[in-house]
């Protein structure tokens, strides 16, 4: 076992190139974005003075290279910088906001799983039969349909005409008071004081853009888990087992279902980084306070600290998320070596 | 005991129904040996799946009855099937590795078995999964327990794979191809077993297989499939001796084996006076010390070590060795395909051993040294059509025109007999042995002075091969190449090659003239790789009346 823990620190140290390769690009991308922070943020009535004053207090009238160097001495010290637009540090906005992309994006990401890979098993299991066809036009139209059409479609009929749902605003209702942070995680924080009240109030916001995302998601899990298992079930170990006298669902699931994870869980990986960046569009329908708006946001007014910082997080998200699949990898499939690689 | 009456299996395809197996009757007697033998689509495997009732998806039993026990197989529900599978009857497969589950431990498999048919609990499961792998003869059965089947070779998988079938006992043990795929040494050894455990058992049992020589050794009865149809029937001797069906007589026929000529193969209408062969000349091709070792994980690995031969001018030479003996290491060098660790290849005179295998290609010598492939499918681009294929080296290795360029592949179809009306076909749509002559014309089409055959025939049936084996002795006779033939059996090479080097573990453990090294092998591996392969000529030689007759003998 210990092997397996020196792979993964080698691993995380294979990783550390790409992450200062991100600091340095996303630091000169974001330098090379027309636009001044400076113009911006001394507001309209500024003359150049109070410009140049608070382009010397960004620290903005120094060299690029001379720019690099304090933030790079700033990140090794752990300090992301100030957010312009919130005046808050960066560290501290991302802490708050990236548990709630996480919460949305995972509880999709289980919402979409859990329909889509018995979809596709169920597709699987006799193509080209009435429950394929259905499988196929039904994760079709999911990801066909816009997130922000299906999101203010789901919140006109729940919100608007039946009223079950509860206003499309943030993740809390100002009803509630937010659980204690322990993991940032309003679910799991308010489930670990005993909170239910304000588990269920957290829920309830969180069911509509859960749907939302999770519909988008589902078509390419469902194809894989189709195209995968329809592999799996041609294979000659099925015919054996099934010589063998082995029950249905035992060959459908003990041996033809562990065999077609492997593709699946590649595809998850993929999807769920796709949706963490890329759900923008969901948390401005229903509010969310995500880590997508924030950074379209910081973008849009060329909030420098902001956008370095979103950039390296996620960076930072996929190595680990990456190294997660890796080892999930060796675990379903024992030919694969984990401790090969290295 | 069990019989099949009118048996008829149809597959739906998009091109229609497809009838698989048609008007097929069988009995199999308690403790009797059937073998089912036939080329690829008789209809021999579909037989067997289908009173398996394990048919793939589009195939159904359109007519006929099967029973085993007094039990109808045909109409018995799906619940039931499931119990007579795998307690009743048991099946093993070909191609053993992928026969089991790739993520699964080998005993775990065992086991699952046990609990399904109810001759395990939980607490004594292991323990009689162990005693399975045992009664196949599995080495530390306990230790292999653990193991995944990547992590045995062929020959282990397979004992596995019977141990799964006999885990419960079962009354009959249906053996689909078991030892394609497996080296000729370690077929004797599970057939071997196979046939011991269905002695001891007193179980039935139906061997299908390609190889007559594998059913005449192992089986109290064959019948030959052709075409989803019985065509003949009775003991080996007899169908062997006098057989009656014309197609029987040409399988046997084209059956390698001792004491006969390539032409002698072919049917007899096919049967043309040999060609005269140029006179052998100097040595066209030396090896000399060659020696190929690789970085493995747990150190270097000896692929081949320190190997000297010679191929004469006209001469043909085999290379003769299980998997993993070196023998296609060897022949990519000489290819060269692969740089050597060191040592020499001269070829008419001038070492190739300096010249790097990716700057080869390049080189003039290139068009000298050809090869023809052991998988006719594979070793085609699919998306190529035979006139495409057969072209492509002409394009890169000589300066001819597009025009003289169809010339030359025209004239190339002829030579090897492939109808030019097939040109313009692409890899699925001819057939095996189709293939196999795209395959040789590639390889002839630039004029090489050296073919290199890599099993050439390998993945196709004894009749398609002899034509093949007999095309390349009259491609030899005209073109005057030099074959350097790379197999596992001995009984093939020996019809086309003058002389035979024998291979063990990345060393030449025995060479010389063909006629002695088959005669007087004075190396035991030799003789072991003789002995184990079945023949008909085996059965004829030691012919002793089979005491078991079957029923319809």
């Amino acid at each position: 076992m210990s092997g397996r823990f020196q792979t993964i620190a080698m691993r995380i140290a294979q990783a550390l190139p790409v992450v200062m390769g991100v600091v340095v690009v996303s630091f000169i991308l974001t330098r090379a974005l027309p636009g001044d922070p400076a113009v911006y943020f001394a507001g309209q009535s500024a003359t150049d003075e109070s410009i140049q004053q608070v382009r010397e207090a960004l620290g903005l009238d120094k060299s690029l290279p001379q720019q690099f160097f304090i933030y790079l001495g700033d990140l090794l010290r752990g300090d992301l910088g100030q957010s312009l637009s919130t005046g808050q540090p960066v560290i501290s906005d991302l802490a708050r906001r990236l548990p709630a992309s996480l919460e949305l994006t995972l509880t999709a990401l289980v919402l979409a799983c859990s329909v889509a890979i018995p979809l596709g098993v169920m597709a699987a299991k006799k193509p080209g039969s009435l429950q394929d066809h259905i499988c196929r036009v039904f994760v079709t139209a999911g990801v066909s349909l816009p997130t922000f059409f299906t999101g203010i479609l789901l919140v006109y009929i729940f919100y608007y005409l039946i009223g079950i749902a509860p206003s499309p605003l943030g993740r809390l209702d100002f009803l509630y008071i937010e659980p204690d942070h322990i993991t940032g995680f309003y679910l799991i924080d308010s489930a670990l004081v005993g909170d239910w009240e304000t588990f269920f109030g957290a829920l309830k916001q969180l069911v509509l853009p859960a749907i939302t995302l999770a519909l988008f998601t589902m078509a390419p899990i469902a194809r894989m888990t189709r195209a995968a298992m329809l592999t799996a079930l041609s294979s000659d170990f099925i015919r054996t087992a099934k010589a063998a006298g082995l029950t249905n669902s035992k060959v459908l699931y003990g041996y033809a279902f562990r065999n077609a994870l492997l593709p699946v869980i590649t595809t998850l990986g993929m999807v769920f980084s796709f949706m963490l960046g890329a759900n923008v569009l969901v948390e401005k329908v229903f509010a969310w306070p995500g880590i997508g708006s924030y950074a379209v946001e910081a973008l849009v007014s060329s909030d420098y600290a902001a956008v370095q910082g979103f950039v390296l997080t996620m960076a930072i998200l996929f190595v680990l998320l990456n190294l997660i699949i890796d080892i999930s990898y060796s675990l379903i499939d024992p030919r694969i070596g984990f401790e090969a690689q290295s | 005991m069990l019989s099949i009456k009118n048996l008829a299996v149809t597959f739906q395809t998009r091109k229609g129904p497809v009838e698989a197996v048609r008007d097929v009757n069988l009995k199999l007697a308690k403790a009797e040996t059937l073998g089912i033998v036939g080329e690829s689509g008789s209809g021999k495997s579909v037989t067997s799946y289908a009173l398996m009732r394990i048919l793939d998806a589009g195939g159904s039993i359109t007519a006929g009855d099967i029973s085993y026990s007094n039990i109808d197989l045909r109409n018995a529900s799906s619940k039931s099937m499931q119990d007579i599978r795998g307690r009743e009857i048991s099946m093993i497969f070909q191609n053993p590795r992928a026969a089991l589950n790739p993520i699964r431990k080998v005993g775990l498999q065992i086991e699952d078995v046990l609990r399904r048919h109810s001759r395990a609990t939980r607490y004594d499961a292991k323990e009689k999964a162990i005693k399975a792998l045992e009664s196949v003869q599995i080495k530390n059965a306990e230790s292999r327990y653990d193991a995944y089947p990547f992590e045995l070779s062929g020959g282990m998988c397979q004992r596995v794979v019977i141990a799964i079938a006999l885990a419960c006992d079962p009354k009959v043990l249906i053996a689909d191809e078991p030892t394609t795929g497996l080296d000729i040494t370690t077929q004797k050894t599970v057939m071997d077993l196979i046939k011991q455990l269905s002695a001891e058992r007193n179980m039935s049992s139906i061997l299908i297989t390609h190889d007559l020589g594998l059913a005449a050794q192992y089986c109290d009865r064959i019948v030959v499939m052709k075409d989803g149809a019985l065509v003949e029937e009775g003991n080996p001797a007899q169908l062997f001796h006098h057989a009656q069906h014309e197609y029987t007589q040409k399988l046997v026929a084209a059956t390698p084996r001792k004491g006969v000529t390539i032409r002698e193969l072919l049917p007899k209408n096919m049967q043309l006076e040999e060609p005269e062969r140029p006179a052998i000349g100097a040595p066209l091709l030396e090896v000399k010390n060659l020696v190929k070792t690789y970085k493995g994980k747990s150190g270097p690995v000896h692929a081949v070590k320190d190997i000297s031969f010679t191929v004469k001018k006209g001469a043909s030479v085999a290379l003769v060795g299980e998997s993993g003996c070196g023998k296609s290491t060897t022949s990519s060098m000489i290819a060269r395909l692969l740089d050597p660790t060191s040592g020499e290849i001269l070829f008419d005179g001038q070492n190739l051993a300096q010249l790097s295998a990716k700057s080869f290609a390049k080189n003039d010598l290139r068009k000298d040294i050809q090869m023809v492939f052991q998988d006719a499918t594979d070793s085609l681009n699919p998306r190529f059509s035979a006139q495409d294929c057969i072209e492509e080296p002409l394009r890169h290795l000589t300066d001819l025109n597009r025009g003289s360029r169809r010339f030359k592949v025209d004239e190339l179809a002829d030579l090897v007999g492939l109808p030019k009306t097939l040109l313009s076909r692409y890899p699925h749509q001819l057939s095996g042995g189709q293939k196999a002559r795209v395959g040789i014309a590639r390889a002839i089409a630039v004029d090489p002075k050296l073919l290199i055959l890599d099993e050439p025939t390998a993945a196709l049936d004894v009749s398609i091969q002899a034509i093949v084996l007999n095309l390349l002795a009259d491609l030899r006779a005209e073109l005057g190449m030099s074959y350097l033939f790379v197999s596992h059996d001995l009984h093939v090479v020996q019809l086309l090659c003058d002389e035979v080097i024998v291979m063990k573990d990345g060393q030449i453990v025995e060479q010389g003239l063909t006629a002695d090294v088959m005669q007087t092998p004075k190396s035991d591996y030799t003789k072991s790789l003789l002995e184990a392969a079945p023949s008909i000529s085996n059965l004829i030689t030691n012919n002793t009346p089979n005491p078991r007759k079957g029923e319809f003998a």
